[in-house]
């Protein structure tokens, strides 16, 4: 929160404060540039992000009312669509599954993309640049290539993750694809290790906007380096933390390639359908449109809900904190 | 600068070893790319396995290339030309966009900001459907067309451009240069561009990787193999019976390798614009 204040607070001060009384807004541009340009100016992209963007989500809520056949005629159902799709066990199946491969992707990943950024965060640290460099490198890579490599890395028989567990004594070989944790912890990894680095940057340009003087002066009056990070460093990465999560989770809703790759209908007995997977199969592989519509539909309430709840416990957090 | 070291500032061997680690586990996989495409299968398969490059990369390399119903180097050209026209409509876009958002002030201005960022909030899967009808109504099916023209405008884009317009220019320049007479698109190509075109640059690379890596889109809507794009021809690298591990991974190696030839020329810009972002955002 405190980033945004200042931000705001760096702008310049309305030349005519007492127009703010009649709530005209603030406006932070260049008041000499003639402002008719401006619609010309977002003309292009409003009008293509209204036929490519906002329309098809608009018509995604009309068509989920419909019993939608694309080779061509289509009944209006109501709320069947959804009432269908609220008895569906596979619909059910996957949400434990997303929500599962989310968790297991999203919590250890912030501990250790925020532990690596405390080390980063070090000014004496030597080839600083070169670490924060190579940490990107997993971002720029496909997904698919990504499930072919750790495809063959959890591999049962043959698998090098496999050989390392049994010289620490796992007797049996895991298998990565039939089983359903262990199959959510292999997806889980490919997303850590695609983004970790990622959300390492991000944090740690959070803790790079902490002064130095805060952690000399806890430093003088005897904090440890725990006392440090919990009391100067965390506080301030709170706001950093919710955009993490929010992202994460609606990356997390979006898990489609991984589960694809390692088995189309999610695995035997669907142990890694996804949402987004689920969604896919309804509407390109049994052509159900209206269905597969009130899916991505519930997806959206799902996005909604956690972000408000998010949105909640951070202003309680922050109050609390400022208390 | 004569003062010593403060405790909190020292950096202990811990810290090191465990940058060292995760260097390691971000380079592996590509080692391992490479070590299996370079392998036989029965080299790989072995207990323990070879954990060097072999030499068959080319022999493998070469079956990629004329495996059959895979095309691949149509799918490279193909996934260039897509990655390279999204990148450059999408900088140009967001940064006219992006400016009028920033410094122009215009009826509807900031509801149409408000907008834009609410809808950021909208998953991708929302509209997809809606949107292949749209594209196939639209004879767009099974093209690089279908690919590019969705594409060519993003939200997050123009928010983006907005921010970095906002920050990188100040208002008295601009108004200095409408005293002088100048016409607003002409403070937009010689005053503006100029001052973000390393921003614009950053931008351009995020939106070509994410053409570049892109999967559910392609695979929704191409449908013949020579308009395949790198990352659905990979998934067609599967042999009939069993499984080729030594082509697959040449394959992803081959795929990724022109990216990692990129990153290292611009990863430091890449580290720059996600640290940037961050701080905005």
């Amino acid at each position: 929160m405190s980033q945004v204040l200042e931000r705001k607070g760096s702008r310049k001060a309305p030349l005519t404060p007492w127009k703010k009384s009649k709530k005209q807004e603030v406006f932070p541009g260049v008041k000499s540039l003639n402002g008719r340009w401006g619609l010309l100016f977002v003309a292009p992209f409003l009008l293509m992000f209204l036929i490519f963007g906002l329309a098809p989500v608009i018509y995604s809520v009309y068509i989920s009312f419909f019993h939608w056949d694309p080779l061509g005629g289509s009944e209006f159902t109501g709320l069947r669509n959804f009432s269908l799709l609220l008895q569906d066990s596979d619909f059910w199946l996957a949400i434990r599954n997303t929500f599962s491969i989310w968790a297991l992707s999203t919590f250890p990943q912030m501990f250790m993309a925020i532990g690596l950024a405390v080390i980063l965060r070090n000014s004496r640290l030597k080839a600083k640049s070169f670490f924060r460099t190579i940490l990107l490198v997993p971002n720029i890579t496909s997904v698919i290539a990504i499930t072919i490599v750790f495809g063959q890395l959890f591999g049962r028989d043959f698998g090098i993750i496999n050989g390392i567990l049994s010289l620490f004594g796992v007797g049996h070989h895991i298998d990565f694809v039939e089983g359903v944790v262990p199959s959510h912890i292999a997806i889980a990894t490919m997303i850590t290790w695609r983004w970790i680095g990622y959300n390492t940057l991000i944090f740690l340009a959070s803790m790079l906007a902490i002064p130095d003087e805060l952690f000399e002066s806890a430093a003088v009056d005897g904090a440890t380096k725990w006392q440090q990070f919990r009391f100067v460093t965390l506080p301030q990465l709170k706001n950093t933390i919710t955009f993490v999560l929010i992202v994460g989770t609606i990356g997390g809703l979006q898990v489609f390639a991984e589960p694809q790759q390692l088995a189309a209908d999610g695995g035997s007995s669907k142990q890694f359908l996804t949402l987004t997977l689920f969604l896919y199969n309804q509407a390109f592989v049994n052509n159900k449109y209206g269905y597969a519509a009130a899916i991505g539909i519930m997806i959206t309430f799902i996005v909604l809900i956690i972000s408000v709840i998010n949105f909640f416990i951070t202003r309680k957090i922050s109050n609390d904190g400022t208390r | 600068m004569t003062t010593r070291t403060p405790r909190w500032r020292r950096t202990s061997p811990v810290s090191y070893f465990l940058l060292a680690t995760i260097t390691f586990l971000s380079i592996f996989p590509f080692y391992w790319m490479f070590v299996v495409a370079s392998n036989t299968n029965a080299e790989i398969s072995k207990s323990p396995p070879s954990l060097v490059p072999g030499g068959r990369f080319l022999i493998v390399a070469k079956k990629v290339m004329n495996a059959e119903g895979v095309f691949f180097n149509s799918a490279l050209l193909n996934t260039f030309i897509v990655g390279i026209s999204i990148a450059l409509a999408q900088v140009m876009f967001s940064a006219v966009a992006g400016f009028a958002f920033a410094k122009l002030d215009f009826k509807g201005r900031k509801s149409f900001i408000l907008f834009v960022v609410g809808t950021m909030m909208l998953p991708s899967q929302l509209g997809i459907i809606p949107l292949f009808m749209l594209i196939k109504n639209l004879h767009m099916i099974d093209s690089l067309l279908g690919l590019i023209v969705p594409a060519l405008v993003t939200a997050f884009g123009v928010f983006w451009m907005r921010q970095i317009i906002d920050a990188q220019i100040p208002n008295e320049l601009l108004e200095a240069a409408s005293i002088d007479g100048a016409s607003v698109p002409r403070i937009f190509f010689s005053i503006v561009l100029p001052i973000i075109r390393q921003s614009s640059f950053v931008l351009g690379l995020f939106a070509f990787l994410a053409a570049w890596n892109d999967y559910l889109w392609p695979t929704i809507i191409l449908q013949s193999p020579k308009h395949f794009t790198l990352q659905v021809a990979l998934t067609q690298l599967k042999p009939m019976y069993g499984l080729d591990y030594a082509l697959q991974m040449g394959g992803a190696f081959l795929a990724t390798a022109p990216l990692l030839i990129l990153f290292i020329f611009v990863g430091r810009r890449l580290v720059s614009g996600v640290m940037d972002g961050a701080v905005k955002g």
